[in-house]
């Protein structure tokens, strides 16, 4: 009876929203009678809970908010089991692939039903773009001996179109006073991808015209090759990480990353144009039924003494590169400063740049018909991006931390080396994309 | 000293001038071993050093919430993803 008093007390003492995630996530897994068996429950026995909440926004495009919240619990013998919920929602409007012209545009939407309109003078975005996607991931590590640490994990992401599952394995080796660590991991994903109006036919045109004529419905269906398909992805992550020093700690990544399937995107078309650059054509855009990518990681942080304020630096660059053609160079910098004692300021930077794919192409000219692969997506052109901002993190009484981001994310993407037919001179071809960045994250 | 050693070389026979020098090679093996491992375990701290590498901050994904936020936005908007982690699917939106 006493004990019970105590653990009534002591749940009291708990914020009650953390009390009932923890109450309903224990029932949710069936653990209450683990956890209640476990008598001599201390603090690090209870659940964590990181939660964030951001917004997405890019000026006259796509807007996507996310929340997530994620669940951590260490149990006795340091086994951790770590859930996470990621709910998403993305409206607004993307780029289709077809370049501005000197005059209006008609283009038939992705299901076939109806039309829409891109005034002269404009980069085509199809505006038809709504989503949500629920996400959930589980994550369990344990020790497996005194050196080896083992995590299995499970992935599951379902949208209106499309179906994501996935499984990892994780082995790591501790050794040199655990001063460096071996890491060797896997990981497998199973997507289905089921687009409303279908799988557009490769190369085939879209159909423009008149969508309530009877004969609409027969002549789509013949740029149409099927209701659905399919995407899977081997990766293959080895990495070592190396404590320098008391103020200083290294990585270094190599990852293996095997696509196959379905990698065109049904969305997206090529403009087809005449020798001065007037589009006659709208053609669906093709590319490989497999991709391979390779990267290279390597981060490291340092904390500074007295003099530099405490700051925690942390600087990374990956080198990617792939069978496409496309490589990129990503750097990525923060710097934790402290304020007072019991908040920081983190300013952050991250540049990125990459080739385009050999097949990507902004536009097709009518004389060169496309042979093989062809895609003018700008996330597969040549394109820099920047990112800038600050976040601003306060610890609260109990030690919850509440903390505020804040970014600028801009695409500038470049042209490869063509050159434009003469209707498109004064056309933007390669619009610039401005995006905000905005967070809110409590832990607790 | 030199005097003192010089008899004992030269009563050694061939074979064993060879086993000497396999016996030096291990010993430079060895040593080359011993010297870089010990260079390796110079890198690093004594348990008790660990106090700054402890700290939330110096994590090397010291936010992992962030970490997946921000590879969501990268994966749908740029043609690389993974590295630090798996790049893995997961969404419709590449």
């Amino acid at each position: 009876m006493n004990k019970l008093n105590e653990t009534s007390k002591k749940t009291n003492k708990k914020p009650n929203i953390k009390a009932a995630l923890s109450l309903a996530t224990s029932a949710l897994l069936g653990t209450g009678v683990l956890s209640a068996g476990v008598a001599q429950a201390t603090e690090a026995d209870e659940w964590q809970f990181d939660s964030a909440f951001l917004i997405y926004s890019e000026a006259d495009r796509v807007s996507a908010t996310e929340a997530i919240i994620a669940g951590t619990k260490t149990f006795a013998n340091d086994e951790i089991l770590s859930l996470k919920l990621t709910i998403d929602a993305l409206t607004g409007a993307s780029a289709n692939g077809a370049v501005a012209q000197p005059n209006a545009q008609t283009f038939t939407r992705p299901s076939g039903n109806g039309q829409y309109v891109t005034p002269a003078g404009e980069t085509p975005l199809d505006d038809t773009f709504h989503d949500t996607r629920v996400q959930l991931n589980a994550q369990w590590t344990q020790p497996l001996s005194d050196n080896i640490t083992g995590s299995v994990g499970g992935h599951f992401s379902k949208e209106y179109d499309y179906l994501s599952l996935g499984v990892n394995g994780n082995l790591a080796y501790d050794f040199n006073k655990k001063n460096t660590t071996v890491s060797m991991g896997l990981s497998y994903f199973q997507d289905t991808f089921t687009p409303e109006g279908g799988i557009p036919k490769p190369h085939s045109s879209m159909l423009v015209g008149d969508s309530s004529s009877p004969e609409w419905d027969a002549e789509f269906a013949k740029t149409r090759i099927g209701d659905s398909d399919d995407k899977s992805t081997a990766d293959i992550l080895v990495g070592v990480t190396q404590v320098i020093n008391r103020r200083m700690i290294t990585a270094f990544n190599y990852s293996y990353s095997m696509v196959d399937g379905y990698l065109t995107d049904p969305f997206k078309v090529v403009s087809v144009l005449n020798t001065d650059g007037l589009a006659q054509d709208y053609i669906y855009e093709s590319r490989p039924d497999s991709r391979v990518k390779q990267s290279t990681f390597m981060q490291a942080k340092y904390n500074f003494d007295d003099s530099l304020l405490n700051t925690v630096a942390d600087v990374s660059y990956r080198y990617m590169w792939d069978d496409w053609g496309i490589n990129s160079h990503t750097i990525d910098t923060r710097f934790t400063i402290p304020v007072g004692a019991t908040s920081y300021i983190e300013p952050h930077i991250r540049f990125y740049q990459q080739s385009e794919a050999d097949f990507y192409q902004p536009y097709v000219i009518d004389e060169q018909a496309p042979i093989g692969f062809v895609s003018a997506d700008y996330r597969i052109g040549e394109m820099t991006a920047i990112t800038v901002g600050a976040k601003y993190g306060v610890v609260l009484n109990g030690g919850n931390e509440l903390s505020f981001r804040l970014e600028y994310y801009r695409q500038t993407p470049t042209n490869a080396g063509f050159t434009d037919p003469n209707a498109l001179s004064g056309q933007d071809i390669y619009p610039v994309v401005e995006a905000i960045i905005a967070q809110v994250s409590y832990s607790f | 000293m030199m005097k003192a050693n010089k008899p004992v070389f030269k009563t050694l026979s061939q074979g064993n001038t060879s086993k000497l020098n396999v016996s030096k090679f291990k010993l430079a093996l060895l040593t080359a071993v011993t010297v870089s491992l010990s260079a390796c375990s110079s890198l690093g701290v004594e348990p008790w050093e660990r106090d700054l590498l402890a700290k939330k901050e110096m994590a090397l994904t010291s936010s992992p919430i962030d970490a997946a936020l921000d590879d969501h936005i990268y994966f749908s908007k740029e043609a690389s993803s993974g590295g630090k982690s798996f790049g893995g699917g997961g969404c419709g939106c590449n």
